[in-house]
């Protein structure tokens, strides 16, 4: 059906024209433009995607079965599973593998449980409550490019105010890039820095859509606001938990300007000294664009998409199971009022399916 | 402590402070096991949290104008200094002198702003499209823009790099500002509003006055659309501004956006810190700007996305 769609909008123009027609011959001209053109108006995006999002995607396959480089693009020679093979033997992709988990690990569990407190907290009558708000998503309009520098400089051995305050209370001065553990604290300091305020405020959203009466049956139960947080607000929020942590998993994937700026050596791209803190991202970035292996790259690519497809499945098993038991019914009214026959009426496995992508973490 | 006042003057919010406060009704009846004192100190506390959150979140921020304001011995001193200087300008002066900063400034203005007016335009026209035209295989079409949202495609980069030295785009701007010329999340974003935000009568009103499909959403939809059109737009310029990995890989250092040119700043010179940070700071600024008049667009744009789809 999308086949009809490139010459659609063109001849939209003609009817137009103010002068008269017999109605017959318009409406005949309306029946053609009006089935034609919504085609033509959704057309750009997927075509977009097509020569942007999906072919690439699938000529990494591909290429990820052939042995080429940057230098002779046009010389690939096939050589089957060689490269994935050659990859599960190399000690580095597990080294990127280890650290990417441990990464994600750091930087989504506080980042979550922190915006889940902010965003109980802001959920209530505030005096300046836009001044507050902004305050809080102040970091995740900086640039993650700034965010690194300035951290970098935070955390620097010798000028550093972190080292500084640390030595106010006896700390020796710590080598952040250099220790398996610190580098890892610090990058993800940066990320949940940057990430915390964000998801408060998609915490906030949802929270201020759950029926009032809920809170109050709760406190009439005797709840005080901690224990309707963990009774009342976490269950209902489950989905946009759910979903907010599967965002946050998948950036954390791709984690790469962090560590790639963190790097103390200049032009380094292999995550420090001893590859403390290299990310799959930054091996990719490494393997396909440093040492130019588009193939053995493309490899890595595949194995972290099929990463994220397992990740993606789990997070929908469990939103799925959880909309079930707690939030369809609000699921149900943020649906209603909405008309549109076509709107297909799915059992709520997505009530936030537009939230993180907001922000998709363009260079993560 | 008055419930009924409480929850009058909370109109706009869900909040469970006011039925916090209902729990004032449990004292009168078990005064003894669980007093609502609890709830009142959070009251008093919120407000020193969310100060310190705040002054946390702004910290860096600050620490990213201040340290150039200085010179490089005073910040290299043991208790750092704390408080800006006057040296600003003349470390800004560094940054130009430096790296194409002035081509880089320029270039992201113009990838950041055609990414907007791309999206701008290709999103409402397609969530127009979604929310108000009826043609077959709408839901299918629209549960696979939704879907795409959940693909990485950033994963797809090696063969884009392959696809756009075929177009002959490798270090072209055009080459930065294509891949997300239509977003998905726009599309969405924007059938949602158009869906609440233009009525079917002004649609069939239009449709009267004889305006074709097109000549609906120039003349009617579009106007209706700016409010949601601020938000989009505000949102794809601070993300095409941000933006990072896919410049750095497809640019050369010689045509820089503002990021790449930051790490190129930063990975040279990364003992000059009034130098790096210079830039840092430069570059941060536009999207500050922007942030500190558009703030509460901005905030309602991400919670209101959270919220529908």
């Amino acid at each position: 059906m999308t086949t009809t769609a490139p010459p659609a909008p063109r001849p939209d123009a003609a009817p137009t024209r103010p002068t008269r027609r017999p109605n017959a011959a318009r409406a005949a001209v309306r029946r053609v433009t009006g089935v034609t053109a919504p085609y033509g108006f959704v057309a750009p995006f997927f075509m977009m995607f097509l020569v942007f999002g999906l072919f690439p995607m699938a000529y990494t396959f591909w290429v990820s079965l052939t042995d080429r480089d940057l230098l002779r693009p046009d010389d690939a020679k096939m050589v089957g599973l060689r490269n994935y093979i050659d990859l599960l033997h190399d000690e580095f992709f597990w080294n990127a593998v280890k650290n990417t988990f441990e990464l994600m690990l750091l930087c989504s569990v506080p980042q979550l449980a922190f915006a889940l407190i902010l965003a109980h907290v802001l959920n209530a009558r505030l005096r300046g409550r836009t001044l507050f708000r902004m305050g809080v998503l102040l970091p995740n309009i900086t640039s993650i490019v700034a965010v690194t520098i300035v951290f970098s400089q935070l955390f620097s051995r010798d000028f550093g105010l972190f080292n500084w305050v640390f030595s106010l209370v006896g700390v020796d001065k710590i080598d952040w890039q250099a220790g398996e553990w610190s580098s890892k604290i610090a990058i993800s300091m940066m990320v949940v820095w940057r990430w915390t305020g964000y998801n408060a405020l998609i915490y906030l959203a949802a929270m201020q859509a759950i029926p009032k009466e809920q809170f109050e049956a709760a406190a009439i139960d005797g709840a005080g606001t901690w224990r309707q947080l963990w009774h009342v607000t976490l269950p209902a929020l489950r989905p946009t938990i759910a979903f907010t942590a599967l965002v946050s998993l998948i950036g954390q994937i791709q984690l790469f300007t962090e560590p790639l700026l963190f790097d103390i050596s200049p032009g380094s791209v292999s995550g420090g000294t001893d590859r403390q803190f290299q990310t799959l991202a930054l091996f990719l970035y490494e393997e396909g664009f440093r040492l130019r292996h588009f193939g053995y790259g493309s490899a890595v690519a595949w194995l972290m998409f099929l990463m994220t497809v397992i990740l993606a499945a789990f997070a929908y098993v469990v939103t799925r199971s959880s909309a079930r038991i707690g939030g369809a019914r609000i699921a149900r009214t943020r649906r209603l009022g909405r008309g549109g026959g076509s709107r297909v009426t799915r059992p709520a496995p997505r009530p936030t399916a537009t939230d993180g992508d907001s922000r998709p973490g363009g260079a993560r | 402590m008055s419930v009924t006042i409480d929850k009058a003057t909370d109109a706009d919010e869900a909040s469970p402070e006011a039925a916090g406060h209902a729990g004032g009704r449990r004292r009168l009846g078990r005064p003894a096991t669980t007093p609502t004192a609890p709830d009142e100190r959070r009251g008093l506390l919120r407000y020193p949290f969310l100060l310190i959150v705040v002054v946390l979140s702004a910290f860096p921020v600050y620490w990213t104008f201040m340290i150039p304001s200085r010179t490089n011995d005073v910040v290299g001193q043991t208790p750092p200094p704390i408080l800006p200087g006057g040296h600003f300008f003349e470390n800004a002066r560094r940054v130009f002198d430096t790296v194409e900063f002035e081509k880089a400034l320029v270039n992201s203005l113009l990838v950041a702003g055609s990414i907007t007016l791309c999206t701008l335009f290709f999103c409402s026209l397609a969530g127009f499209a979604f929310a108000k035209l009826r043609f077959r295989g709408r839901g299918a079409l629209l549960a696979i823009v939704i879907a795409t949202m959940m693909v990485p495609v950033q994963l797809g980069i090696i063969p884009l790099y392959i696809e756009m030295q075929k177009f002959g785009w490798a270090n072209h701007l055009i080459a930065v500002i294509a891949p997300t010329a239509v977003t998905a999340f726009g599309v969405v974003f924007m059938r949602q509003y158009t869906e609440q935000a233009i009525p079917d009568e002004l649609l069939e009103a239009g449709r009267m006055d004889g305006c074709s499909t097109f000549g609906l959403y120039w003349h009617v939809v579009l106007p209706g659309l700016r409010p949601a059109m601020a938000v989009l737009g505000l949102l794809t310029f601070m993300q095409a501004w941000n933006d990072f990995m896919w410049p750095l890989i497809v640019l050369s250092p010689q045509n820089p956006t503002v990021q790449v040119a930051l790490s190129t700043l930063a990975a040279g010179y990364y003992r000059d810190n009034t130098l790096v940070l210079g830039g840092t700071a430069l570059g941060t600024l536009p999207v500050l700007l922007i942030f500190a008049v558009f703030g509460r667009q901005i905030i309602s744009g991400i919670m209101e996305g959270a919220v529908k789809g």
